[in-house]
């Protein structure tokens, strides 16, 4: 599975939804996620890639890891992945 | 000052799932203490203990439940939704506004500590769950009955090791005699049966390896259980204004601390909270017939409690009845004497005094009708329950059949 997948997959599990209901440009307040569902579906991501991402809920704006929708979510994981090898 | 009484019952233990099977297992002196199930019990030199079995949380509970139900607040939900079923109590407007929930708890999300530490720890883990502290958190069974049952008052959690649960009853009682709530769900949970849980306790030299046996000559030590037990304390005018069935009437409480020792009990910290008890609930010491004891089964606990019997008790110590259920469903700490108050109200309800099992040697400390073995039919019209906490902190509840 590639990385979209793999994200839309963790993403689709916490909104309870199909994966294929989750598009690109799908926000998380789109999909029902809540501030504990982010930091729940962050906690699986970094479990899925081994990666840290870096998010604080107290500033969700303050790092540079955006989290405006699911393409951006994605980019910003790829880029943590890719720095990791 | 308002009567309080007992609207619903609810329960999970290593006896039953519900009350009925609880009591019907309580009735038949059945034990529920045997071998333990779970990861790294075998680095254990104390295998048994009154473990829950068949209960799957899977089913019962959604997958985002999971991930904040400790097992202790999963035995606390599915005993406080028996508790309300039985009651039919409606928690909605003022009611709702008014009513709140106070329970105890030794340890909390106990297993969420050991499951988390041995991830960090042993297996080199960097990273835990986001939800571990609202799942470990010791108020984390109070607040989601609050969020399950739309109770707004007062609720939070006590914790006085052993005496938990009847020191949060107590404090129940008093918030519906105060007229404060209308109604109060109220009692304890433990769920300490994990590896980290039971070493801990080992430590201490106390446990038993074969057998809860109060009162017994050769009594070893005691044995821990996991579960829980909730219900509903309810106005009196309340519940006889919906109609409710009434299990029993709450008369009286008494909370003392023994200022002396943090492990061995005292015989006058033990009589203080007895007396205290009778004399809240204006009875005299010869209406009682029959007490819930904290009963042990330590060499320390039982003969101090006996001896504490007799001294309130004068020469109807010998006249009434006293067993330890702990024989049966092991010691829930925190939760235990929520689970015990349900041998209050088999006695007061149905006049079955549920025994004390696993009896086999008179010890002369001990000699009080420890109704060994068997459980006996007795009219009973007051009945004691009593706790006596590691700490020195002891609560005993008074209750009268209706």
């Amino acid at each position: 599975m590639s990385i979209t997948d793999r994200v839309i997959a963790i993403i689709a599990e916490q909104a309870v939804l199909e994966p294929s209901d989750v598009t690109p440009e799908s926000t998380l307040e789109d999909l029902g996620i809540d501030s504990l569902g982010l930091v729940e579906s962050i906690f699986a991501i970094e479990e899925e890639f081994d990666i840290s991402i870096p998010f604080n809920a107290n500033e969700p704006t303050a790092s540079d890891f955006d989290i405006s929708n699911v393409a951006a979510i994605i980019a910003g994981i790829e880029k943590l992945v890719s720095e990791k090898v | 000052m308002k009567r309080v009484v007992i609207t619903g019952a609810g329960t999970i233990n290593s006896l039953g799932h519900s009350v009925p099977d609880t009591l019907e297992a309580m009735r038949e002196g059945r034990c529920g203490i045997s071998q333990l199930e779970f990861r790294d019990v075998e680095r254990l030199a104390i295998q048994i203990g009154g473990q829950v079995r068949g209960f799957e949380a899977e089913g019962r509970f959604n997958r985002q439940q999971m991930t904040l139900y400790d097992r202790f607040t999963q035995f606390t939900l599915t005993a406080a939704k028996e508790a309300i079923d039985q009651s039919g109590i409606e928690f909605h407007g003022d009611i709702a506004a008014r009513s709140g929930v106070v329970l105890g708890t030794a340890g909390g999300g106990v297993s969420t500590w050991d499951d988390n530490y041995r991830s960090v720890y042993e297996d080199g883990k960097n990273r835990v769950h986001p939800f571990v502290v609202p799942k470990l958190m010791n108020n984390a069974a109070a607040s989601h009955v609050s969020m399950e049952h739309n109770l707004k008052g007062p609720s939070f959690t006590v914790s006085t090791a052993c005496a938990s649960s009847n020191h949060a009853m107590a404090l129940a009682f008093q918030m519906v005699r105060s007229g404060a709530a209308p109604a109060m769900l109220t009692g304890g949970s433990e769920s300490m049966l994990c590896f980290g849980g039971v070493k801990a306790w080992e430590g201490l030299r106390v446990m038993s390896k074969d057998a809860c046996r109060p009162f017994s000559a050769n009594r070893n030590g005691m044995v821990q259980g996991e579960g829980a037990g909730v219900f509903v304390f309810e106005d009196y005018d309340h519940a006889k204004a919906r109609s409710a069935d009434i299990l029993c009437e709450v008369v009286g409480f008494a909370m003392t601390s023994d200022a002396s020792d943090i492990v061995m009990p005292s015989k006058q910290g033990a009589a203080r909270a007895m007396s205290g008890a009778l004399a809240d609930a204006k009875l005299n010491a010869d209406q009682v017939g029959y007490i819930n004891a904290h009963g042990t089964g330590t060499a320390a606990n039982d003969k101090t409690e006996c001896a504490a019997v007799a001294d309130v008790f004068g020469p109807h110590a010998d006249d009434l009845m006293i067993s330890s259920t702990k024989s049966m469903h092991g010691h829930l700490i925190g939760g235990t004497g929520a689970v015990e108050l349900l041998a209050c109200i088999m006695a007061l309800r149905d006049g079955v005094i549920a025994p004390t099992i696993g009896y086999e040697e008179p010890d002369p400390e001990c000699a009080l009708d420890v109704v060994p073995n068997d459980a006996r039919e007795a009219r009973v019209d007051v009945a004691l329950s009593n706790a006596f906490a590691f700490g020195g902190l002891n609560a005993v509840l008074a209750l009268k059949k209706v």
